[in-house]
């Protein structure tokens, strides 16, 4: 039984199947004009944010709320963090409020981790520092099924910032699980040193990579991360790893493009590219309310979590390990 | 834990699947193939009946065998009336008040018909009446999806033991049975045959027996 979601590599196929046909089912609440479920009632959910977060902390209250979670809000601006509680005294506190699940957005990768020690509550990971993403790959693979059916043996390539990713490490991870064949594609500056440990396939040419590709998923340059120089200027890192209409000609049929938000228009993706019908960017983030829904359901809604029941898989377990060492 | 639940490995094994499953052991089928196709015909006249000709009725099966009911039903409705009833499938494990007493369960499909309920007379279908809570959950699913002009209830077998003021509409039959016995719903669809088993509760957790009254229907 596994009480909290910190990382991808955590689930095992039986867990993360069990997580997309939870949110297949609960998608359709969605188009109810009643968007509300009574399962969570009496629970609290908070969602602790040391980063900011616009789409990701909506999408987690959005998905409490209409499982009818109580929700609290807590972001490090404006309390008492700034005046330097340290993240286990915050921990405690809440604790003390009585929180049954908490979401955590950290820039230190591994706070997730730390904070699950402390908290009797479930732990979801909602993003620390350059390390995962669970949720992210879940709505990912969600809105990857939905367009195309079972993942198994489907070409998947992650373009862009690898190395300061969570997104990407998260999403490697969970589409090995699933089965997907997984590239990685970015100029050498922004791979990270220990790629070769990950359960995918590395390129440095976006162009050989794109015809073979079901998936495109485009990562965004993140710039607040970046202060040393990964590449000359942003119009040659363009040219070389943005997706522009010529690139998406290329593509097969029925591929699709992806891109987890936000975006950077003209730099990694086309306006024209993000725009069409292709593109799943829209759906991701409708997506992410319902595979948010299915993992608070699982972690709070029964006696204890519903995920970690069957066997683990020993193979997407030891890959976790070795990722968590170059984390 | 009493009740053999759904493992996260089979998701498609919809909640409450596995209550009828265990051993066969000292259960004695009180229904029969038969017995169950003439119950359904004689509750398929009774809702023409009652309804003055089913045109505003919507049949709703509860999840899982409850939905195979309600498809039967619609069937037996089209070949007395020559005409099609719409039906679909409800599933209340959000709407359970026993779901703090398990691990969540895999939910399953939810599927109203087209014209929705709005207005409409809807018929719940179920396999067993026992407890009534999985009614309970149901209207309240209901509720949420729209607001039916009347609800009423159609069951296969009737056990008694209620625990909330609910009573069926349209009852398959009626059977006496003490708090320790168990009664298994087969059918053809999911199960292979049709039959109604009663028998001793099996320690491998029958849903419809046993002495852990908060969980059952």
């Amino acid at each position: 039984m596994k009480r909290h979601l910190l990382s991808a590599g955590d689930l095992g196929k039986d867990d993360a199947l069990l997580i997309l046909d939870t949110a297949e089912e609960l998608a359709q609440v969605a188009d109810r004009s009643i968007k509300k479920l009574p399962t969570l009632r009496g629970r609290t959910v908070v969602n602790l944010f040391f980063e900011d977060s616009t789409r990701t902390r909506i999408s987690f209250e959005a998905a409490a709320k209409r499982l009818s979670a109580d929700v609290i809000n807590f972001s490090a601006k404006g309390s008492s963090v700034s005046k330097g509680e340290s993240l286990k005294d915050t921990a405690l506190t809440l604790e003390a409020m009585g929180a049954d699940g908490v979401v955590v957005r950290h820039n230190a990768s591994g706070a997730p981790h730390r904070l699950a020690n402390w908290v009797h509550g479930s732990v979801v990971n909602a993003g620390d520092g350059t390390h995962e993403h669970p949720t992210q790959a879940l709505l990912d693979a969600f809105s990857m099924r939905r367009r195309l059916g079972n993942l198994e043996g489907r070409r998947v390539s992650i373009v862009g910032d690898i190395l300061h990713s969570r997104v990407a490490r998260s999403n490697v991870l969970l589409l090995h699980t699933l089965g997907a064949e997984v590239t990685v594609v970015a100029p050498p500056t922004l791979m990270p040193v220990a790629v070769d440990a990950w359960p995918c396939e590395v390129s440095y040419d976006l162009d050989a990579v794109i015809p073979k590709s079901d998936v495109v998923m485009m990562l965004r340059v993140q710039r607040e991360r970046m202060n040393a120089a990964y590449f000359p200027t942003v119009r040659e890192y363009s040219r070389r790893y943005g997706l522009n209409g010529d690139r998406m000609g290329r593509m097969p049929e029925d591929s699709i493009v992806m891109h987890p938000g936000p975006m950077n228009r003209g730099i990694e993706i086309a306006a024209e590219v993000a725009d069409s019908q292709r593109s799943t960017i829209v759906e991701q983030v409708a997506n992410g309310v319902t595979v948010r829904m299915a993992v608070l359901y699982l972690l709070l809604g029964g006696s204890e979590s519903a995920l970690g029941g069957a066997v683990p898989v020993p193979a997407t377990a030891s890959a976790a390990v070795s990722m968590e060492r170059d984390a | 834990m009493v009740n053999a639940a759904p493992t996260p490995a089979q998701p498609s094994a919809a909640p409450g699947d596995g209550r009828h499953g265990g051993h066969d052991g000292g259960h004695k089928a009180v229904l029969e193939a038969s017995d169950i196709r003439r119950a359904l015909t004689r509750i398929a006249h009774e809702i023409l009946e009652r309804t003055k000709g089913g045109g505003d009725v919507v049949l709703v099966g509860v999840q899982t065998r409850g939905v195979t009911l309600a498809r039967r039903l619609a069937e037996r409705i089209g070949e007395v009336e020559g005409t099609s009833v719409p039906w679909g499938s409800l599933d209340v494990t959000m709407y359970r008040d026993d779901l703090r007493l398990k691990p969540a369960r895999a939910l399953g499909r939810t599927e109203l018909p087209a014209g929705g309920i709005d207005g409409r007379v809807v018929v719940l279908v179920d396999d067993v009446l026992f407890s009534g809570r999985t009614v309970r959950a149901a209207l309240d699913a209901l509720s949420d999806l729209g607001r039916p002009r009347a609800v009423q209830l159609a069951i296969l077998v009737d056990r008694g033991h209620r625990e909330l003021p609910i009573r069926a509409d349209y009852v398959g039959k009626n059977l006496p049975t003490s708090i320790r016995e168990n009664v298994k719903v087969m059918l053809a669809e999911v199960d292979g045959h049709d039959a109604v088993l009663l028998g001793p509760a099996a320690a491998s957790g029958p849903r419809h027996g046993g002495g852990v009254r908060t969980e059952v229907k």
